[in-house]
């Protein structure tokens, strides 16, 4: 397994507060690994340090073994894409024009917009399926529309890395499922992609690769198959529960055994 | 790609063509304002005699005054109005509010603060010792404003408002123990354009239009920092670096139109209003079309200045703020008190 993505020994913090210490962490190349934890476990914080939104205080963030704080902002840019939680859509603007600025890292003064631009545009469009909402404004758009707005200016950077900060979470479950194979798509076209889930079963479901965190430690990481037990759900959510196999796809599905009396 | 993957009909190339059109019938009719403008006053010259004048030059009467007064002070009124225009918008677009003006950097209070103080130590008595000590008045307020505020757009705004209401108290009381000093500001700051083409103004000019054209270099980044500030630093634009040159450009523009002109409100918050539906959303043409549309504001409001009264000419900040008045009603219900 090779990973290009890595996080050597990174301590994390806010201000005074600490929220992972001497972490560390591959990516596997072209997997689709998912980052679960209890709330307040530190697995977007790790997200943003892979992205540089976020210094490590100790430790380094390394892409191809160099750190990424060395990398100029636009070489970063067209390697690492990142999708936050709250994302701003301006007022008045279109989808298309909002998708298109996924292609700033690769312009620039001098090069402004390209056939190249525009062909990413359109693919990424498709890709994201939203080819039909392409002249309506996206304050107008529903949820799930949405999301998938976003990602679509995401895969206009064409980056080889994608990553998702809770990209279900304000979606009903038929859009998070929509959301979640397309995820794997363009994982199987050969994107790396990163995400922190809130729901372990589409974790162990999607992921190739899962990440279990709790107090900004990585309990246990690897297959899900070959983690996730009962013992491991103990561990990381302090929950009670019995493993079975998902009925449709066989990977584990946590079934917690607590019930109101 | 299939037919049934490709964009709808009237994709980018018809919206920008749109746009482009829009753009060359606000260039047209900046020109036709201009003309008249230009060609409006105590001597009235004939449109074809304006045009003749700025592009045969023959020294006629006419074509003196067209040459020597009345065009710089269309230019002079031009450069203001886009100043003060595309200052609102960075501002605006800076802020994400679109109820925020140039003023609330402490820009204006700064230039009326040194005027003031000036007049009070002889040091402004002509309008070019004004002139000075209002550029010296907006640059200083403005560097003290992004010092303290730094980093944090919120905390900037509110440094700026703070500043505004300690220098204009200040000053206000120099000037209410002082008449002389009272009569001299009270020249500067009604907001005139009159008298003041007659001024050394290729420093302020020059200031504004490398400011303009940096404001439309700049729109790409501030249309990535509208998706805020982690999709735009993921997207590698340099977040600190652009709201930085914004602020700068802002204090510049403002603070070279308020040098020149005095304090003229609102259109710096009106002529981005104007100019966001067509823009729909994008800061390079927001900036483009406000650099059209203020002049046209600030020339027309001009004219009208010199031309509503039978006794003689109006301040245009009297002009525009005649306007602005309704704008600001109608802005404040179009975009809900959450606005502010």
């Amino acid at each position: 397994m090779s990973a290009r993505l890595s996080a050597r020994d990174i301590t994390l913090r806010y201000g005074d507060r600490v929220v992972a210490t001497r972490l560390s962490l591959d990516i596997p190349d072209g997997a689709f690994t998912a980052v679960v934890g209890p709330n307040a476990c530190g697995k977007s914080t790790l997200l943003r340090s892979l992205v540089r939104l976020l210094r490590p205080a100790e430790g380094r963030v390394e892409l191809d073994g160099r750190e990424v704080g060395s990398y100029p902002s636009k070489e970063l840019a067209r390697q690492v894409g990142f999708l936050p939680q709250d994302p701003l859509a301006p007022e008045d603007v279109k989808v298309r024009q909002l998708v298109a600025r996924g292609r700033y890292p690769h312009q620039s003064l001098l090069k402004l917009w390209s056939e190249r631009d525009e062909d990413a545009v359109t693919g990424a469009m498709a890709a994201a399926g939203v080819t039909e909402l392409a002249d309506r404004p996206v304050q107008e758009l529903s949820g799930g529309q949405r999301q998938r707005v976003w990602i679509a200016m995401a895969l206009a950077q064409e980056t080889p890395y994608l990553l998702l900060d809770e990209p279900t979470s304000f979606l009903d479950i038929t859009h998070q499922y929509q959301l979640l194979c397309l995820l794997a798509e363009l994982r199987d076209q050969g994107r790396t992609v990163i995400a922190v889930l809130h729901d372990i079963n589409q974790a162990c479901r999607f992921a190739d690769h899962l990440v279990a965190m709790r107090d900004g430690r990585v309990v246990a990481e690897g297959r899900p198959a070959d983690i996730v037990d009962a013992a491991l759900i103990k561990d990381v959510f302090d929950l009670p529960s019995v493993i079975v196999p998902d009925p449709v796809t066989a990977t584990p599905m946590v079934v917690p055994t607590l019930q109101g009396e | 790609m299939t037919a049934a993957q490709r964009p709808p009909a009237g994709g980018r190339a018809a919206g920008e063509a749109r746009r482009i059109g829009l753009l060359v019938g606000g260039l047209v009719l900046l020109a036709a304002v201009a003309v008249v403008s230009i060609g409006v006053g105590a001597h009235r010259v004939p449109p074809a005699e304006v045009v003749r004048a700025l592009f045969d030059y023959r020294g006629t009467n006419d074509h003196v005054i067209v040459r020597d007064v009345r065009a710089p002070r269309a230019l002079l009124a031009a450069a203001v109005g886009a100043a003060l225009a595309v200052g609102g918008a960075l501002i605006q677009t800076l802020a994400r509010n679109p109820l925020a003006e140039p003023g609330i950097l402490g820009v204006t209070a700064g230039a009326g603060f040194a005027v003031t103080v000036g007049s009070a130590l002889g040091l402004a008595g002509g309008q070019g010792g004004q002139l000075l000590c209002a550029v010296a008045g907006s640059v200083l307020a403005a560097l003290l404003v992004l010092a303290v505020g730094r980093r944090a757009p919120l905390r900037l705004v509110l440094t700026g408002v703070a500043l505004t209401a300690v220098l204009g108290g200040i000053a206000l009381g120099l000037r209410l123990m002082n008449p002389d000093v009272f009569d001299a500001y009270r020249f500067w700051s009604v907001g005139t354009l009159a008298g003041r083409e007659q001024e050394p103004l290729t420093l302020p000019l020059a200031a504004i239009g490398v400011c303009l054209l940096a404001a439309l270099a700049l729109g790409r980044s501030l249309n990535v920092l509208a998706l805020g500030e982690s999709v735009a630093q993921t997207l590698g634009a340099g977040v600190a670096r652009t709201q930085i040159v914004t602020l700068v450009l802002i204090t510049v523009l403002s603070g070279a139109a308020t040098a020149v002109a005095g304090p003229i409100l609102f259109v710096g918050l009106i002529v981005p209003h104007l100019a966001r539906r067509p823009a729909a959303g994008s800061a390079p043409w927001l900036m483009a079309y406000s650099m059209v549309l203020g002049p046209i504001l600030l020339l027309a409001a001009d004219t009208a200045a010199r031309v509503l009264l039978p006794t003689g000419e109006m301040p245009v900040a009297i002009v525009t703020a005649f306007l602005g008045g309704p704008m600001l009603i109608w802005t404040v219900r179009r975009y809900g008190a959450g606005a502010l």
